[in-house]
């Protein structure tokens, strides 16, 4: 049976790990290579490096992190922040990630998609998705917001979840659905967003955003549908450890792979 | 004084491990893994390497025509069906496995014809791609399987999968939505549907039991 998978997601800024609270406010949480090391060892399914900052300058830093923890890392690692073209995502496939997640420039240009996923496989095409509520909405509705590593980013017309199953059609071969609503406050994950986003695609969604205990990681695999957990604090700050996290969701009848 | 173990590291450093390089994958990934497991692989493309290897590995990812295609155009088609009819040690990862059949229903094209039948499409009821960690259960025997434990969860990433018509062939099944061949293995050849090299400690164990399948052909014990 296929197992759902932890994800630790490491906010890389100027080649440090932090992690945003509501992306601002960045604390410290180690270097990224040695925290990645750890994580494998630990029993994590799958890392996830997001660049932070992702400005053209400091690209060849998140390069030398990326192959760095290439060379220790024997499960699968999944790089987003700052993606733009096709060239992008082939740098990052050959610095040794095997995901490439991509966000703004997705909603700007829907072919990238498309063209990454003709090159590469949609194997290794991530769509990331930062979504916000629409305050009131009943039913609730999200909405897709770009440029989110500075404060709360830019709306967008777009429907979060019309939005995530344009993008499987174009080629994504899995989604992480970022609340930003929750993202930072460890108030839970929003499980109506998971949820919606998963039935709505026929591709794997992570979801991300608002893991503050461990039962929120069982709510989100069990009533938000998803086929993964994505969090980055309650790790990285010891609160749990992923063996943890693992023995609770195997208590609950989740099938994970055991540490 | 010379051990029995520096013996074994320095028979493992002396092999000659290919993987080959025809623009498909995580190429880095793998050749980290069997470093790991003591041998210094050879990265390449051109097919006169496999000639005089040990070891082959055929790594991949993507779809299986554009795959056969690039394989044509270096020529690597006979030298790879060679190597494995020697008998010699021979890994197919992911693609690789699915290369192996006679056809692909992705695109309905040929493939390299070592074992009879085809890859097929995961069923479309499920979640395709097939991503994650799954339960692998060993059925059969191969020399570079000896220390794996009955059981084992491997990281899959793939949409389709391989349906052998000769059910001997198949050593480890796999569920999702159906019972699959997820590891192969015919003479020296090992297949496996999953990336061993993204796998943890269990995936780096299957290369190092590979390695020392291969060191142990090579006269090295």
């Amino acid at each position: 049976m296929l197992t759902k998978r932890i994800i630790p997601c490491l906010d890389v800024k100027d080649g440090r790990v932090v992690k945003g609270v509501r992306f601002l406010d960045h604390r410290d949480a180690g270097d990224p290579v040695a925290l990645a090391a750890f994580y494998d060892v630990e029993g994590a399914d799958e890392l996830v490096f997001y660049d932070i900052t992702a400005s053209a300058d400091e690209r060849g830093i998140m390069l030398n992190v990326v192959s760095r923890a290439a060379e220790q890392v024997f499960i699968p690692l999944t790089v987003g922040g700052g993606i733009r073209t096709v060239e992008d995502v082939r740098t990052m496939l050959k610095a040794g990630a095997d995901k490439v997640s991509i966000n703004t420039a997705a909603v700007e240009n829907p072919r990238l998609i498309q063209e990454a996923a003709y090159a590469f496989g949609s194997q290794c095409v991530v769509l990331g998705l930062d979504a916000r509520r629409v305050p009131d909405a009943r039913p609730p509705r999200w909405e897709v917001r770009v440029r989110t590593g500075r404060g709360g980013g830019q709306p967008t017309a777009l429907d979060a979840v019309e939005w995530a199953a344009k993008a499987a059609e174009l080629g994504a071969g899995e989604i992480v659905v970022n609340s930003m609503d929750s993202d930072g406050a460890r108030t839970g994950y929003d499980l109506a967003l998971n949820r919606a986003v998963a039935e709505a695609t026929p591709v794997p969604v992570v979801a991300s955003g608002g893991a503050g205990n461990l039962c929120h990681l069982r709510q989100v695999l069990q009533e938000g549908k998803a086929d993964a957990a994505l969090a980055a604090s309650i790790f990285h700050f010891g609160v749990y450890s992923i063996r943890q996290a693992k023995e609770h969701l195997a208590r609950h009848g989740i099938p994970v792979r055991p540490v | 004084m010379t051990t029995e173990q520096d013996l074994s590291s320095a028979v493992l450093r002396g092999l000659k491990v290919v993987v080959v390089d025809y623009e498909s994958g995580n190429l880095r990934s793998v050749a980290k893994a069997l470093e790991r497991a003591g041998v210094c692989p050879v990265v390449s493309g051109d097919p006169a390497e496999l000639s005089n290897a040990d070891a082959v590995v055929l790594p991949g990812v993507g779809a299986a025509g554009s795959a056969m295609k690039t394989l044509h155009r270096r020529g690597l088609i006979d030298p790879l069906r060679g190597f494995i009819e020697s008998g010699k040690p021979f890994l197919g990862l992911c693609l690789g496995l699915q290369l192996l059949m006679e056809r692909a229903e992705e695109g309905d094209v040929a493939c390299l014809g070592v074992a009879p039948g085809r890859a097929r499409r995961l069923p479309s009821n499920l979640k395709v791609p097939h991503m994650g960690w799954n339960l692998v259960e060993f059925t059969g025997s191969h020399p570079a399987l000896r220390e794996m434990p009955p059981k084992g969860y491997f990281y899959f990433v793939h949409s389709y999968y391989v349906d052998p018509e000769d059910a001997g062939l198949a050593v480890g099944f796999t569920e999702y939505g159906l019972r699959f061949c997820s590891v192969l293995a015919k003479g020296g050849l090992l297949a496996t549907q999953f990336h061993p090299e993204k796998s943890g400690p269990l995936g780096l164990k299957l290369y190092r039991g590979f390695a020392r399948h291969a060191a142990a052909l090579a006269g090295g014990g």
